[in-house]
């Protein structure tokens, strides 16, 4: 119990922390892509900026349009917050600490259903951004909110199959069992993370991820130049705050989760000849490391795209991303029930389990054909 | 005809071809440029800890010369004035008494003499009018003020005090019209 409580507010403080000084790395990948140098004037290389950003935040005046909606348009940016930062509780952070009575799992909760958890959390943090939009009664703000939430709608979808396929390959819905099917990195022939067995659901899940985030090139729901910040046009302060937070929570988490869900999570090669808590402590380093390294891809295309039209958006989303990630589906289920022996006569269960191994092979090369055949 | 820069393209409405349609290749094309600049050398200027050169020709605050014996060139003959077109110079003369052929060069010279800083447009052809080498422009920079009157500078800021004689040089001997 003590453990939990220490997991949760640790899990808590780093993630707020991490979010602080992403906003930081963000400006200084930005400047660096432009061959700027970037905030270096709050404490040595702008170490401070964060703090100075934030206390900024808290010092502005708390100002509320006339015609706003007061609850609505403070509740907003709770919701936003509040589901950005509970994502976080399902994800293994470390390969559990083996004690020898029991094992001290560095999670905050296992359920379950940790990825369908973390797609309704997601889901309800469009909320936050609908009603903080609708709550502001601006024009800016409203159709921020539109665009918002129909953009994280039509891009769940195809980022629900995605996992769907990852979850059909694992057979749990579990974040737990999904890392551990991926078990070091190189396993029965084949490389063990899921990238390599599902590179084409891996890139969907990237994109959508991008889209969901509200991130460049997807950025239409804050877009600066057309909308004036979007749904945040009328929010100041730390309400403000609170909306930007979230977004970068999000960015973390959902890196989180891209690592977890196709680079095997904490599992990194050769982790077998570790044990105990040097694996633990290992373990959290990778997995941190590889979503640090999927962040800087975020900011690297953040800083390299321009924005999608929003025609261009609803196209890309429904007619390429969804198709894609159902044929993407189906195959896996074809080669999935092949390997499982549900088209021979004998079911042979120990053939089905050792042809399994021939499955990621199959998903790859099968898709290619239908990839070019489908002119997608 | 044939364009002169050879960097015309033709722009056509063709169809794009499946690669051309994925995206991938252009979007990795872009990306592997932004990388690339995450490696090279920046361009700031941290100002307020490094400054850069000024141009040698750079015209800046005007400073009035006084000759090798401190006395002042300026005759107030108005000339300055009426060739700025931006009309940002004043002055008021007076004839020199006995006595005072320390402080002056000629029988007349400038009571006032006043520039508006912010009418100024920084030309130099208040330098190219003036026929008793007495006005010049610097490369010293106006500062910022926060009321407007601030800006009109008085003989006590144009000048050149006798013990801080202001250095001209550098660009009255760059790329100047051979006379």
């Amino acid at each position: 119990m003590i453990i939990k409580l220490i997991i949760v507010v640790a899990l808590f403080a780093i993630t707020l922390g991490i979010a602080a000084y992403l906003t930081l790395m963000e400006r200084k990948v930005a400047a660096w892509m432009q061959d700027r140098i970037g905030p270096d004037r709050a404490g040595p290389f702008g170490l401070l900026q964060p703090l100075a950003d934030g206390g900024k935040m808290f010092f502005k005046e708390d100002f509320r349009p006339t015609n706003a909606d007061k609850w609505l348009f403070i509740i907003g940016p709770g919701i936003a917050m509040f589901t950005s930062l509970i994502t976080g509780a399902v994800i293994p952070w470390a390969p559990a600490i083996q004690m020898a009575t029991e094992s001290i799992a560095i999670q905050v909760a296992d359920v379950n259903i940790g990825i369908l958890f973390i797609m309704g959390a997601v889901s309800i943090g469009v909320y936050g951004i609908m009603i903080g939009g609708w709550a502001s009664n601006n024009k800016f703000a409203l159709f921020g909110a539109i665009r918002a939430s129909s953009q994280m709608i039509s891009y769940e979808l195809a980022m629900g199959v995605s996992v769907i396929t990852i979850v059909m390959m694992t057979g749990s819905l579990s974040l737990n069992k999904i890392v551990d099917m991926q078990h070091g990195f190189w396993q029965d022939g084949w490389f063990s993370w899921n990238v390599f067995k599902q590179p084409i659901c891996f890139v969907v899940f990237l994109i959508t991820a991008l889209a969901e985030c509200n991130r460049a090139p997807f950025d239409l729901p804050e877009c600066e130049s057309e909308l004036i910040g979007g749904y945040h046009t009328e929010y100041g302060a730390m309400k403000l705050g609170f909306f930007l937070f979230a977004e970068y929570v999000n960015m973390f988490i959902s890196c989180a989760v891209i690592s977890a869900l196709f680079f095997g999570g904490y599992n990194f090669p050769g982790m077998d000849h570790f044990s105990g808590l040097t694996l633990t402590i290992l373990g959290g380093l990778v997995f941190f490391a590889k979503t640090f390294f999927f962040i800087f891809v975020f900011m690297w295309i953040r800083w390299t795209l321009p924005r999608f039209r929003y025609d261009q958006l609803m196209h890309i989303g429904w007619k390429k991303m969804i198709p894609l990630a159902l044929i993407n589906l189906l195959i896996t289920g074809v080669v999935i029930a092949y390997t499982e022996g549900w088209f021979s006569k004998n079911k042979d269960s120990e053939s089905a389990s050792n042809a399994k191994v021939e499955q990621p092979l199959g998903v790859n090369t099968s898709l290619e054909k239908t990839k070019t055949g489908n002119s997608l | 005809m044939e364009s002169l820069s050879n960097r015309k393209k033709v722009v056509s409405n063709k169809k794009m071809t499946f690669m051309e349609k994925l995206y991938f290749p252009a979007i990795l094309g872009g990306m592997w440029i932004t990388f690339k600049h995450l490696f090279k050398k920046h361009n700031t200027v941290k100002y307020p800890e490094v400054k850069r050169e000024f141009a040698p020709v750079y015209r800046g605050q005007h400073v009035l010369k006084r000759d090798e014996e401190g006395r002042e060139n300026c005759t107030a003959c108005g000339l300055c004035a009426v060739a700025c077109p931006a009309e940002a110079i004043t002055m008021t003369s007076e004839e020199r008494k006995k006595g005072e052929e320390h402080l002056y060069r000629e029988e007349k010279y400038a009571a006032t003499y006043e520039i508006n800083m912010l009418r100024c447009i920084f030309c130099g052809l208040c330098e190219e009018a003036c026929p008793k080498e007495a006005i010049f422009l610097t490369d010293r920079l106006v500062p910022t003020y926060f009321e407007r009157n601030d800006f009109i500078y008085g003989k006590d800021k144009l000048v050149e005090p006798v013990d801080q004689r202001v250095d001209i040089s550098k660009r009255q001997l760059t790329g100047k019209r051979p006379a």
